[in-house]
């Protein structure tokens, strides 16, 4: 599934925000003034500033940051429901500002669906004509939206809810026709800005692992936006973290637990369980510094794990065998030792060979 | 020193009067004539067999309970004595109430958009609701001289504020994220004008409607003083000779004309709505 295409592209782009825009912007590039210069001088916000990020197909892209960090502002500007104040941004290879209004509505209807915090569900219709309303505005045939809808409804298991109002549907059930109605349409991308943030914790975790699953099965892109570390850490591919506009950070959960960018993101991911997030390959000691540390042993007498295995297994592994270190490779090749040290300190998001490295 | 804006307006009515006059004839004869004619319609038939079709209709239209209503609204009239003055007076806000409703509607939504419309808008806004009603009747008069014409053109003009001002507060209502979905799934302007909306702002433009019916039927009947016939004419009446009965007759069928058109309209489209 995974493959190197590019769908959405967005190089260097900002949101500035506020009357005097055009002139902060130009002194933007030309004196380089940072957001806190363009507030007091021109008495502009600036929601985004020079956010470059890449989605590529089928995978999930998320954004968390916290509150005004400008997550909304940013995946608005992926669609182009706002204007960029400077950078291009380019679905599947055209960019957005180039486009027309009929082809901006054609890239809307067919490439990018999007899915609001707040659900935005029409109160007098059903479910079912919610679920159908993109293909509706596109002017598809009643019947043959229905079965698009039904279809999207089934997936999502609100089949029986067909008929049914949006009022008589739970918060966890309104954000689920939200997802379908994003289905509906068949886009290869979905947007989707904190789907979850208002649901409880119990049912978010659920929607968490169907979404995932389903975005996977059905080989959909997305981005994911979210003010949770853990949600962000559950769904994505790959993590961008937001701060005052500016995306500090991106990468896998894994990097970004064990190289924090900084003492913000360090703060952040203090908290997380690393229990199934780190692996072998980022904890263990290059094999050639075990052999120093320990003379005399060969490690083929030790137990042997995956690159891939996490922690969780690895702490298995040790308990199980009775060994204190276990031997890392893929096939006959050992590429390093962990032991249970290098394992006490991946526990804590360190890593062995980090001076190694 | 006294300042008297009737000193400056009135050349300007005279003005118009002088080089405009054949234009006002031709606004004159066409609302004479929708006038003429929908008035001859009510009254063709035998009141009976109005009040059964409006019955009828309202039961199709809006329900059983509204389609009750209107048959008890429209038997007090008839019962009354009053049944062609009350048909000439529904001739009357109706017609006044589409051309007040098709001139505020879209003015309200592009207020709605468009901050500096509001801005240049309002303030006329307030003249025409503070100005006392009778007062439009003068030029209206003026222009169009007496009967039904300058009443009808002064029941517009008075109608237009309240279904205006609550257009744009129900456009400006409609919830941001429905709109932004609309952008989001490339829907048309106009369809996420019909589509999202429309339907959500449609409490709020009830509200105005009606607001636009009663204050017309309000003036439709103080313009029974300046000739326009009707029910206002008969409370006109009624006041002048000083005869209680006439005056409470006429002032309770007002009454259920206003609760008739009221109630026939909100159902209309409240079902409609929901149905689509
Ligand atoms: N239309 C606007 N006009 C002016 N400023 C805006 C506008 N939209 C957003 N901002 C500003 O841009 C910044 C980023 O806002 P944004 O809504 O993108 O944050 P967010 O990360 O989505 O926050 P939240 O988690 O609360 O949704 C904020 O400081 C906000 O005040
Ligand atoms: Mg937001």
């Amino acid at each position: 599934m995974e493959s190197n295409e590019v769908l959405i592209d967005c190089q260097s782009v900002w949101k500035v925000f506020g009357e005097r825009s055009k002139e902060a912007i130009r002194s933007i590039t030309e004196r380089g003034l940072t957001k806190r210069e363009i507030l007091k001088e021109y008495n502009c916000v600036v929601g985004v500033a020079d956010a470059t990020l890449q989605v590529r197909r089928g995978e999930i892209f998320c954004i968390m940051g916290l509150s005004g960090s400008g997550k909304s502002t940013l995946i608005r500007l992926l669609n182009r429901l706002i204007e960029p104040s400077l950078g291009t941004v380019r679905v599947k290879g055209r960019d957005l500002s180039t486009l027309d209004a009929a082809a901006l509505r054609e890239t809307r209807a067919r490439h990018i669906g999007m899915v609001f915090q707040s659900v935005a569900l029409l109160p007098q219709r059903t479910v079912l004509e919610n679920a159908a309303f993109g293909l509706e505005v596109q002017g598809i045939p009643r019947d043959e939206r229905n079965r698009a809808a039904e279809t999207a409804l089934a997936k999502v298991g609100l089949s029986d809810w067909k008929l049914r109002y949006p009022r008589e549907l739970s918060g966890g059930m309104q954000q689920r026709v939200g997802l379908a109605r994003a289905l509906t349409a068949d886009p290869e991308i979905i947007l989707m800005d904190e789907p979850f943030s208002a649901l409880d914790p119990l049912i978010r975790r659920q929607l968490q692992d169907e979404f995932r699953q389903l975005t996977k099965d059905l080989g959909k892109s997305a981005v994911f936006i979210t003010h949770d570390l853990d949600e962000a850490i559950r769904i994505g591919d790959r993590i961008a973290i937001m701060k005052d506009g500016v995306i500090i950070q991106e990468g896998t959960a894994e990097e970004i637990v064990m190289n924090p960018a900084d003492q913000y993101v360090a703060d952040f991911v203090a908290g997380i369980s690393r229990l199934h997030l780190v692996k072998a390959h980022s904890v263990m000691m290059p094999l050639d510094q075990w052999c120093r540390q320990s003379p005399g042993l060969s490690p083929d007498s030790l137990p042997r794990c995956s690159p891939e295995a996490d922690i969780d297994a690895l702490i298995g592994k040790i308990t199980g065998t009775g060994s204190d270190a276990i031997a890392i490779g893929h096939g006959g090749t050992t590429v390093g030792v962990v032991t249970t040290r290098s394992l006490l300190l991946g526990v804590r998001g360190e890593s062995d060979n980090r001076a190694a490295a | 020193m006294d300042f008297n804006p009737g000193a400056v307006l009135a050349p300007v009515v005279d003005w118009l009067n002088a080089n405009f006059h054949g234009f006002f004839a031709i606004i004159t004869r066409i609302i004479e004539t929708v006038l003429g004619s929908i008035e001859s319609a009510l009254l063709v038939l035998p009141a009976f067999a109005v009040i059964a079709i409006v019955v009828v209709a309202g039961f199709f239209a809006a329900g059983l309970r509204v389609a009750i209503l209107a048959g008890f609204c429209l038997g007090f009239c008839w019962l009354a004595g009053l049944w062609e003055a009350s048909m000439q007076t529904i001739a009357l806000v109706v017609v006044a109430v589409a051309i007040a409703v098709a001139v505020a509607f879209p003015l309200g939504i592009l207020a709605a958009r468009r901050a500096r419309v509001e801005a240049a808008l309002r303030p006329v806004l307030d003249v025409m609701q503070t100005v006392p009603p009778w007062v439009y009747l003068i030029p209206a008069v003026m222009i169009f001289s007496l009967g039904r014409v300058p009443a009808i053109i002064a029941t517009i003009v008075y109608g237009i504020p309240p279904m205006l001002r609550l257009t744009t507060l129900a456009f400006r209502g409609v919830p941001n994220d429905l709109k932004e979905l609309g952008q989001a799934i490339g829907a048309k302007p106009r369809t996420i004008l019909w589509k999202i909306e429309l339907p959500a702002a449609l409490p709020t433009l009830l509200v105005g409607l009606n607001q636009c019916i009663l204050l017309s039927l309000a003036m439709v009947v103080l313009a029974g003083l300046v000739g326009a016939g009707g029910l206002g004419a008969e409370v006109t009446r009624g006041l002048t000779r000083m005869e209680m009965g006439l005056g409470l007759r006429a002032g309770l069928a007002i009454v259920a004309v206003a609760i008739l058109v009221d109630r026939l309209t909100r159902g209309t489209l409240e079902r409609k709505s929901r149905a689509a």
